[in-house]
């Protein structure tokens, strides 16, 4: 059976994904910072569907444990999805340097130090699909939460020279925008239903961009088009607007 | 965050928080707010799971085990019957006791201590619950069963979550050849004969009929009996031994608006039930159907609950004691006839014995009816509540959204010793909802106002 290694796979999209792919007949490796956590999610997977997961610590930010995270892993993974992300507090984050930092490092130098080094790996073995979730907030900065958003926008800039490069190796990226979705991160704002996914419609659009090997997707298509408008609006315009 | 809540009577709607939880962790942040309710998948009917602060269990959802040679299963209570349903089933195992829909969560089944179909044989869901993990006022966790903290055990179950948190719950599964039911139809022409009917399919596993309270004269009472027995497996036809065991479809319809609320009048509920009673044309049907239209009609539907309109709707669900259900029944329905806008059909069903310590189902009838909510419902319900209780019934808290106090203290003859065990562990009533406020469980005087106020009836 394929394997496929979540990171991150504590979030709410990742458990939905996990589950679409265990009735996709994957093995999984869920890694994450919450092992107690990691392991209800592994129990529950197991009693479900009766597959092999595995659980390994995972911490976006300490860069220096990746490489070793890559080495200790027992089967190098077919599918990686990187589900880990930050929103932090925007209003904090412009006062308050830690707070920046966190929202800075988790959404793309985590992202990038941990994809370098997968990427090196699958480009050897001329096998592999990267997902990465990224955001609709990176389409364009709005002062509402520009520091999450310009991480996200330099995970999709990185997303797509990833794409480029691991092309002539065989090698699908794809990058995820899923807009809003009904998550822990949502979970105390008042949005309009329309625009919310569920986890598990993220899944399963994710499942089916892996299957016809898609580069960039939203999850909802009206988001295709709102990020349209958003990024057509003249900057003398747009940087008058409250958003 | 405020948020509109309601369950699925839609009435009430309150303004209130509702917060989520995944880890421990998270939950014991929560036990510091002025007080709580766990609250489920929001399928009982009225306010027993609303209040200012509500916990939602539905991401607290994990399944933990699952012995397939023992049929035993654990999981966290905010998993829905519907999961367990898919995970069981093709292993040959069913849930011990059903509800009328599989969207409610475990923690919900044992805090209002379900029954089905089968209540006559299987009693209610907590009979089958080996060991449950209750959260309590104090900030801990009890592992309880029938032997261990027997009493946390024993007023958990039914308690409506007023006990604490249930977490997590190992219980029995009841082992099934296909997932097949040989279903048997019979239509009743009134009252009478399907009591009698009741009477005499007494030894099959699952029975209910279907009710036309609308119906006077000499048809008053016309029913149809559903019974059925977990089919075997030569039972089926051929071609379905390769999915003997298949589970439910997840596709569904869904309710798309509320129905205006004059659409639902006398004139088109009677056409309704007619529909209804003249489509079964032969007295008796003899067929072998899954087990999701046969236990989860409804579900089929989504927001099926939208069809009573925005206003909402009271599901009125009674149990009269056995020796005064037939005298009780007749009296409760020609009520209800007068009244004029019962519901499209009622539920009606013998319970068998119960020995649970604070539960709602006892020998006799039970009968589960909508009403829509509208200008002289609720005086007519207070009504209706009087005859109940007079009778010797109750009527059902999952269900109940207006009962006064004094009907709940006089009709459950274990609230005062339920309310002392209670007390024990929900110290300075931290978990309480709208319902316990006001039935007066969660109120500091209760105790002497309601001291000793078991009522037998007058009319048994």
């Amino acid at each position: 059976m394929p394997v496929a290694l979540i990171l991150g796979a504590t979030s709410d999209i990742a458990q939905a994904i996990a589950k679409q792919l265990a009735k996709e007949n994957f093995n999984l490796i869920l890694a994450a910072r919450n092992i107690d956590y990691l392991k209800r999610i592994q129990h529950d997977l197991q009693v479900r569907y009766s597959i092999q997961v595995d659980t390994v610590y995972f911490d976006a930010i300490s860069f220096d444990q990746h490489e070793h995270f890559i080495q200790q892993l027992s089967v190098f993974p077919e599918l990686v999805i990187l589900c880990f992300g930050y929103l932090g507090n925007q209003n904090a984050a412009e006062k308050n340097w830690e707070e920046a930092y966190k929202i800075l490092s988790t959404n793309y130098l985590g992202a990038v130090s941990i994809l370098n080094r997968i990427a090196n790996e699958m480009e050897k073995r001329k096998k592999g699909t990267i997902v990465a979730i990224s955001s609709v907030a990176g389409d364009r900065g709005r002062k509402s939460n520009y520091l999450y958003g310009s991480a996200k926008a330099g995970l999709t800039a990185y997303l797509s020279g990833l794409r480029n490069r691991l092309y002539s190796s065989g090698i699908n990226v794809i990058t995820v925008k899923p807009g809003y979705v009904a998550t822990k991160m949502t979970e105390n704002m008042s949005l309009p239903q329309i625009l919310v996914a569920s986890p598990e419609q993220v899944a399963k659009r994710i499942w089916k961009a892996i299957h016809g090997r898609k580069n960039t997707i939203y999850v909802k298509k009206l988001w295709l088009w709102i990020m349209f408008i958003i990024k057509i609006i003249p900057e003398p315009i747009f940087k008058r607007l409250n958003m | 965050m405020r948020k509109k809540v309601a369950n699925w009577g839609n009435y009430p709607v309150i303004e209130s928080e509702l917060y989520h939880f995944r880890t421990d962790k998270e939950l014991e942040n929560f036990l510091t707010l002025p007080s709580i309710i766990a609250r489920g998948n929001g399928r009982c009917y009225g306010d027993s799971s609303l209040s200012s602060y509500m916990l939602s269990t539905l991401h607290f959802n994990k399944a933990i085990s699952f012995d397939i040679e023992k049929g035993i299963f654990t999981c966290e209570a905010g998993m829905l019957l519907d999961d367990i349903l898919q995970i069981i089933v093709p292993k040959g195992w069913f849930l011990p006791v059903s509800p009328g829909t599989k969207y409610i969560t475990v923690g919900g089944a044992i805090a209002s201590n379900i029954h089905g179909k089968n209540h006559h044989i299987d009693g209610t869901f907590c009979r089958h619950v080996i060991e449950i993990d209750v959260l309590t006022a104090d900030g801990n966790i009890y592992t309880c069963s029938p032997q261990q903290h027997a009493e946390l055990f024993q007023a958990t179950c039914g308690g409506m979550g007023l006990t604490g948190i249930i977490l997590r719950a190992k219980f029995k599964l009841k082992k099934i050849e296909t997932s097949y039911i040989d279903h048997i139809q019979i239509k009743a022409r009134d009252l009478y004969e399907i009591l009698d009917l009741f009477e005499i399919y007494q030894h099959c596993t699952y029975t209910m009929a279907w009710i036309d309270c609308l119906k006077q004269g000499k048809q008053f009472g016309r029913s149809i009996l559903m019974m059925g027995e977990p089919a075997d497996k030569d039972k089926l036809k051929h071609h379905l031994h390769s999915s003997a065991l298949s589970t439910h479809p997840t596709n569904h319809v869904s309710f798309p608006v509320n129905m205006p609320s004059f659409f639902l009048n006398p004139f088109t509920m009677k056409a309704f039930n007619n529909l209804f009673y003249w489509k079964n044309i032969r007295k008796q049907i003899h067929t072998i159907v899954h087990y999701d239209p046969f236990f989860y009609p409804l579900d089929k539907i989504l927001h099926w609950n939208k069809g009573y309109g925005k206003k909402g709707f009271i599901q009125y669900q009674f149990v009269l004691p056995i020796e005064s259900s037939q005298k009780g029944l007749i009296d409760i329905l020609k009520r209800i006839n007068q009244y004029g806008t019962g519901s499209f059909l009622a539920v009606l069903k013998l319970f068998g014995n119960d020995e649970s310590f604070f539960s709602f189902p006892m020998k006799g009838y039970t009968l589960a009816l909508d009403f829509p909510v509208k200008k002289g419902l609720f005086t007519f319900l207070d009504q209706l509540d009087r005859v109940v209780l007079d009778y010797g019934g109750r009527l059902y808290l999952t269900k109940d959204a207006r009962m006064q106090p004094e009907i709940f203290w006089k009709s459950y003859p274990h609230a005062q010793a339920w309310h002392e065990i209670m007390r024990k562990y929900n110290t300075g009533y931290k978990f309480r909802s709208m319902q316990s406020d006001r039935l007066e469980i969660t109120s500091p005087h209760n105790q002497e106002k309601y001291a000793s106020s078991t009522y037998f009836g007058s009319h048994i």
